[in-house]
């Protein structure tokens, strides 16, 4: 749905973004993670053919966004990290206005503009001013905006910056809502938990480059160049940990209760190979699995060194 | 019709017409506007005619003048406080991106705030008709003639509304924006006559010195375009040519004069002033591409679009793979 070709973007001497390419299948939700200034911003710009790659290609459902402005953004709801709002409007005007702007016929604006403000949970509000909404109804109302043309593609840039912890939760429900209506979502934050939760894949970017692009579950293993297994035993747990330690990808193990924590730097099939051995030798296992890892420290790997 | 009023009434439009009706500047601005007027006017009236007991209908047009000279200059600082923050407003709202994002064109976005400003400059003059009607009951002027002025004047609200539109999209911040609108619409209402008298002095004084007194009609090129000598050219033709040209008939243009002032004012600022449009909007298009090829890209879009349908076509991002 959405590709870039070694897109890179130039501000004078500044290199934001440099041979980026990015690849994101249609009905995924795709977490984009990186450092303030790392370039996610200048990305999404791109793709919301409102900035001019210095070179490469971006295309989004087909069209590439400098020759076909026009059919991208039929495709795309964006929504900056920074927006205003017009004052002197009420939620529904404001709505209104941006359904004129799709060019929506009249007669369909009041039922869908009634539909978005349910989906948005602002529907008490479709009367008040929207400058007097607080920035959370804002940042939902801005969400509310995005769809008003029934978009394929959403390009959110930072939803929840600067919302209360309610007012975040809020918003991750609508948003696990547009995934389940089946939208192709671009959201970048630079708090990895946050998108852990509601995204399929993940990419980090940093200095304008993509370091890691992978599934969430296996982005931890990827960027720290190990994983985490947790094996669960019923019983004999010492002589696991011994058996466990001696084995050559081991890096690490931790015993917790009944429970191996496994550092492991092997492949798939050294994993399912240490499964083999261990059952084997007789051990009886409960469980074995791969742990999704601490999206925190992943962040901290990933980003170290930058603003230093 | 209701075709038509739909075409008129873009979103753009409405949503100014419903913010700028909403506000308390909105009647507050009006009533400034009318009381200077006013005080102009009847200032005027007071001070000429409260000790004599008799008008003069010829004098009367005095009074017109001054009337119609003063809207001129409201207008002229009207206008460019209006549109000079209509872009960078929205950039400073952080809202000019949103819109660029959707099916509005910045082409439909910059005409349509200008012409919501100007409706809003139209209402401003329209509403001053009865302070028209009270010095039109002195007599004196003939309707032609208003007619002509509310034509001029709408030339010279494109004109500064233009040059407000440019200096908004030109400049990020709306502050620099209407100070540079301003310093520009004062080069033109002033700056433009001085130039002139000086440059008439300057040849006098050259042929003086050859002990020739000779008239320079030329100079028109540069008087006319200043548009307070040009609105009183209307009443008083020699005024296009700073005083030189007396005509031998009273009332008519003067032969001297290449064309009639008016003409001229509307054949260097229309175009100007679309002009001046033009690189607004193309200052606010986000993704520029050189002009040519934009035109020609857009016939390629056209038969692209024609020639089959886009959503069966093979995405383009295969071919950059081979």
């Amino acid at each position: 749905m959405i590709r870039t070709v070694d897109l890179n973007k130039k501000y004078g001497k500044f290199h934001a973004v440099k041979d980026l390419n990015l690849y994101i299948e249609e009905g995924t939700v795709f977490g984009f993670v990186g450092p303030n200034g790392a370039g996610k911003s200048t990305t999404m710009s791109v793709l919301a053919t409102l900035l001019e790659p210095t070179s490469g290609q971006a295309y989004v459902g087909g069209y590439d966004v400098v020759v076909h402005p026009h059919k991208v953004r039929q495709l795309i709801g964006y929504m900056p990290d920074f927006f205003g709002v017009y004052d002197n409007l009420t939620a529904t005007e404001y709505l209104d206005f941006y359904a004129g702007a799709y060019n929506i016929p009249e007669s369909q604006r009041t039922a869908l503009i009634a539909d978005l403000l349910e989906l948005v949970n602002l529907s008490m509000k479709a009367d008040s001013y929207v400058d007097t909404l607080s920035r959370g109804m804002k940042q939902r109302l801005g969400l509310a905006r995005c769809l008003v043309h029934d978009p394929q593609v959403l390009i959110l840039d930072e939803p929840a910056s600067g919302l209360d912890p309610r007012a975040r939760i809020e918003m991750k429900e609508i948003l696990k809502e547009l995934k389940a209506m089946g939208k192709t979502i671009i959201i970048s934050s630079h708090i990895l938990p946050e998108l852990a939760e509601m995204c399929d894949t993940i990419g980090i970017i940093e200095h304008g480059q993509l370091i890691a692009q992978a599934p969430v579950e296996q982005i931890a293993a990827q960027v720290a160049g190990h994983r985490v297994l947790r094996i669960r035993l019923l019983d004999r747990v010492e002589e696991a940990h011994s058996l466990v330690q001696s084995l050559d990808q081991v890096m690490q193990v931790q015993v917790e209760k009944k429970a191996l924590l496994v550092q492991f730097s092997g492949d798939d099939d050294a994993q399912a190979a240490l499964l083999t051995q261990l059952v084997e030798n007789g051990f009886p296992v409960l469980s074995f699995q791969q742990e999704a890892g601490s999206l925190e420290d992943v962040f901290l790997t990933v980003t170290k060194g930058v603003g230093s | 019709m209701q075709k038509l009023s739909l075409r008129l009434m873009n979103p753009v439009l409405v949503k100014e017409f419903r913010g700028r009706m909403r506000t308390i500047k909105t009647p507050i601005l009006l009533l400034l506007y009318l009381l200077a007027i006013s005080i102009v006017t009847f200032g005027y009236i007071y001070i000429s005619y409260s000790h004599r007991n008799y008008y003069n209908p010829g004098e009367t047009k005095e009074l017109f003048m001054i009337l119609t000279v003063a809207q001129l200059i409201l207008v002229a600082f009207v206008a460019p406080g209006l549109t000079a923050g209509t872009i960078s407003g929205e950039r400073e709202r952080q809202t000019l991106n949103i819109l660029l994002t959707t099916h509005l064109s910045p082409t439909k976005i910059v005409l349509s705030k200008m012409a919501s400003s100007l409706s809003f400059i139209a209402l401003l003059v329209v509403a001053t008709l009865p302070i028209y009607a009270v010095v039109f009951l002195f007599g004196g002027v003939s309707p032609g003639q208003v007619l002509g002025i509310f034509g001029f004047y709408l030339v010279t609200m494109v004109l500064f509304g233009a040059i407000g539109m440019f200096c908004s999209a030109w400049f990020k911040r709306t502050g620099v924006a209407v100070v540079v609108a301003y310093g520009l619409c004062l080069f033109i209402l002033g700056a433009t006559a001085l130039i002139a008298v000086f440059v008439l002095e300057l040849l006098s004084y050259q042929s003086h010195l050859n002990g020739q007194y000779v008239q320079h009609p030329n100079i028109f090129y540069l008087s006319a375009l200043n548009p307070v000598l040009n609105l009183i050219s209307l009443f008083e033709p020699d005024a296009a040519a700073l005083g030189q040209n007396m005509p031998t008939t009273p009332g008519s243009t003067g032969s001297s004069l290449p064309m009639a002032p008016w003409l001229y004012y509307l054949v260097v600022y229309l175009p100007f002033s679309a002009l001046l449009l033009f690189f607004t909007v193309r200052m606010i298009t986000p993704v520029k591409r050189p002009l040519l090829q934009a035109i020609r890209g857009r016939n390629a879009a056209k038969k692209a679009a024609s020639g089959h349908d886009p959503a069966q076509s093979p995405p383009p991002e295969e071919e950059t793979h081979s």
